[in-house]
């Protein structure tokens, strides 16, 4: 035997061993987490109690809930002095809540039937790796809605696409020529067809018609849906043009879209839609009426554009020159370089804020109801609480209208995350 | 020391310019610069920092504006007429100090996107074109990576690729090398030799005087937006004859 103590051999190898039991899984959690000094234990247990509080103190209201009633009086004496929700309005008035109280109950399926399809055509926009042949569906969505909600001749949106597509594809078979040729060219083509359509469509009004369903019958949480999906979608390419346009160097469309830009922002959007509500009128023609959700969303998208502008602006500021100076020296032109090097950076940058304005922008949408149309809000504030079988259930109500809303927003926040965990190729 | 290439010189000119003027403001930073360039000359420009060349080469290809006297690259004068900056934009490449890559695209379409959209090329043989020029910078497997998963080095070498893709006939170099570690560098010079090899005509602005040495056919020394002193490398080191260049040679040779 050696005496030697730097000496040594090892002749069986050691096994893996799990860590010390306060050294993994939840104990290491809470300890590193939850009690990692006395301020961070204290925080933790007033947290705790917190929340048990709320807990304790809504439970019992929210699960006493009565779903079965036909007025307050009716669940006030079903709870007999308990304390409790009263959900029945919920269910009572729940297609008042989601489709207002003048859209006629036969046609709900049109609405739904919208909303799913919406679903549809958002999916290749959203998701890159879908076949691109969806985007036809996209294209051709916004007509379909239209007939699906207010009803009509089928020929009115028809007509409306086929101008469309015709003003676009001649635009595109003039546009290696001057641009003011090609424009003008395409907006008479456009014109002539939807001329000429108009007689197609008095010849024949009732050719695939689905019962028409004016404006004001809009309401509940459809009306939102509607507002907010149509702003939203408008404003993302009009703010984009926006912040292009202040980027210019063209001084004249430069403080175009300044004074626009600042003018919209540097007012609430309340008195935009009193403008859309009252004020506009006095600017058209006396026997021109425009449809009031049609003059809301005019306003809802300069304002959803301008904010969206000073985001893209935010993004284009923070591209490095590099990448204007590289696409100008491969000779690659204005618009060129903006769609395939300048716009997907700055867009990618820019995803978070778009978000956040359009989420509140959805949200916004609940504004309306001030200007006396009959959205969620409008309907839990009008009809619903004001009628004398649902007196005082603001709680229930409203913590619904906050659920639907929340619901939606959640949804779209996360899928912006994801969005932009996609885009993501490292480091520049 | 590398042997030195020896290349022929075409009598063609390929860039020729003369008295240009350019200010920033009111700062004037380019002063009456005159200078012929033939196919296939091989030109370094030196100077310390803030003496103009990099803007010099910039407004080779109109990245900068000058404001007086003439620019004529491949017979094509310099105006502010869009349509001759995109004909000599898509005549000259150029590589910049921090490469400049597209981050959101991958390699391939870096090299595949100018082709494809300014030359109006098919999607296929604008890949095949930049697969082979890949091969040529010696990457063609990094092909489907994007800018930010590459080294600096592999980065530039793809940026000289992604030029070489519009089939330039003269290329300019914008201190290529000085934002790289000491070991890529030599990847990159490299590559711009092979380049030099094949006849292509080149203006690099660097510090490298190894590569001038090696490459170059003519040395400019610019100082306070002039050009102080040009000559052929041999001469220019060994017995450079304004102070300034003496001055300037002493502290960046010296260590």
């Amino acid at each position: 035997m050696s005496d030697n103590r730097n000496s040594f051999v090892r002749h069986e190898m050691l096994s893996e061993r799990a860590p010390p039991v306060g050294e993994r899984g939840v104990l290491k959690w809470a300890r590193e987490n939850l009690f990692s000094s006395v301020f961070n234990t204290i925080m933790t247990i007033v947290s705790v109690w917190v929340i048990y509080s709320i807990a304790v103190g809504v439970a019992p209201w929210f699960f006493n809930g009565v779903w079965n009633a036909e007025t307050t009086r009716e669940c006030y004496e079903i709870l007999d002095g308990v304390n409790g929700a009263c959900f029945a309005v919920l269910r009572e008035r729940f297609p008042q809540l989601i489709y207002g109280f003048t859209y006629p109950s036969s046609e709900y399926w049109r609405p739904n039937l919208a909303t799913v399809l919406l679903l549809v055509a958002l999916a290749p926009v959203l998701f890159r790796r879908l076949p691109k042949g969806l985007l036809v569906f996209t294209v051709i969505y916004p007509f379909l809605a239209y007939w699906l909600i207010w009803g009509g001749s089928i020929l009115i949106p028809t007509v409306a696409f086929v101008g469309c597509f015709i003003g676009v594809a001649c635009y595109k078979k003039f546009s290696s020529g001057a641009f003011v040729t090609a424009i003008t060219l395409s907006l008479i083509s456009a014109y002539l067809c939807w001329f000429l359509g108009g007689y197609l469509i008095s010849w024949n009004d009732a050719f695939l018609s689905l019962e028409i369903v004016p404006s004001r019958d809009m309401g509940g949480f459809m009306l939102n849906l509607l507002l907010g999906t149509i702003a939203v979608s408008l404003s993302i390419p009009l703010g984009i043009a926006l912040a292009l346009g202040r980027q210019s160097n063209m001084p004249i469309i430069k403080w175009i879209c300044v004074v626009f830009i600042e003018f919209i922002r540097g007012v609430p959007l309340i008195t935009l839609l009193f403008v859309a509500n009252v004020i506009l009128a006095f600017f058209f023609p006396p026997e021109t009426s425009i449809d009031l959700i049609l003059r809301v969303i005019i306003m809802m998208t300069f304002f959803n554009s301008a904010y969206i502008a000073e985001v893209v602006r935010g993004g284009l500021a923070a591209l490095p020159s590099g990448q204007y100076e590289a696409a100008n020296s491969l000779g690659l032109d204005y618009s060129q370089s903006m769609r395939f090097i300048i716009l997907p950076q700055a867009l990618k940058i820019s995803i978070p804020g778009i978000v956040n304005v359009s989420v509140g922008m959805l949200k916004d949408t609940t504004l309306v109801s001030i200007i006396s149309m009959f959205d969620l809000v409008g309907m839990i504030r009008g009809p619903i609480l004001s009628s004398t079988d649902w007196n005082g259930v603001y709680w229930e109500l409203f913590g619904a209208a906050a659920a639907i809303f929340f619901v939606v927003c959640f949804t779209v926040s996360k899928y912006s995350q994801w969005l932009e965990r996609q885009l993501e190729t490292g480091k520049h | 020391m590398t042997d030195k290439l020896k290349l022929e010189v075409s009598d063609e000119i390929a860039i020729k310019i003369q008295s240009m003027n350019k200010w920033f403001g009111s700062f004037h930073v380019l002063r009456d610069i005159d200078l012929t360039v033939n196919r296939g000359e091989r030109i370094v420009v030196c100077g310390p920092s803030g003496s103009g060349k990099s803007t010099l080469i910039r407004c080779i290809n109109a990245l900068e504006e000058h404001q007086s006297g003439q620019i004529i690259v491949d017979g094509t004068e310099l105006t502010s007429d869009i349509k001759n900056i995109d004909k000599i934009r898509s005549e000259v490449g150029m590589c910049f100090q921090h490469f400049n890559l597209f981050p959101h695209l991958s390699i391939l379409e870096n090299c595949t996107l100018a082709p494809i959209w300014v030359r109006k090329i098919p999607k296929k043989e604008a890949e095949e074109t930049a697969m082979h020029f890949l091969e040529k910078v010696k990457i063609p497997e990094q092909a489907d990576k994007y800018p930010g998963q590459l080294s600096g080095g592999q980065q530039q070498r793809v940026a000289i690729a992604r030029s070489l893709c519009m089939r330039p006939r003269i290329m300019l170099f914008d201190e290529p090398t000085s934002a790289l570690d000491p070991e890529m560098i030599k990847e990159v010079l490299d590559t711009m030799i092979e380049l030099a090899e094949d006849g292509m005509t080149m203006i690099c602005v660097t510090h490298e005087m190894g590569f001038a040495r090696q490459v170059a056919n003519r040395v400019i020394f610019m100082d306070d937006g002039q050009i102080v002193e040009q000559n052929e490398p041999e001469q220019f080191f060994n017995n450079p004859q304004s102070d300034r260049t003496k001055l300037f040679l002493s502290q960046i040779l010296g260590h």
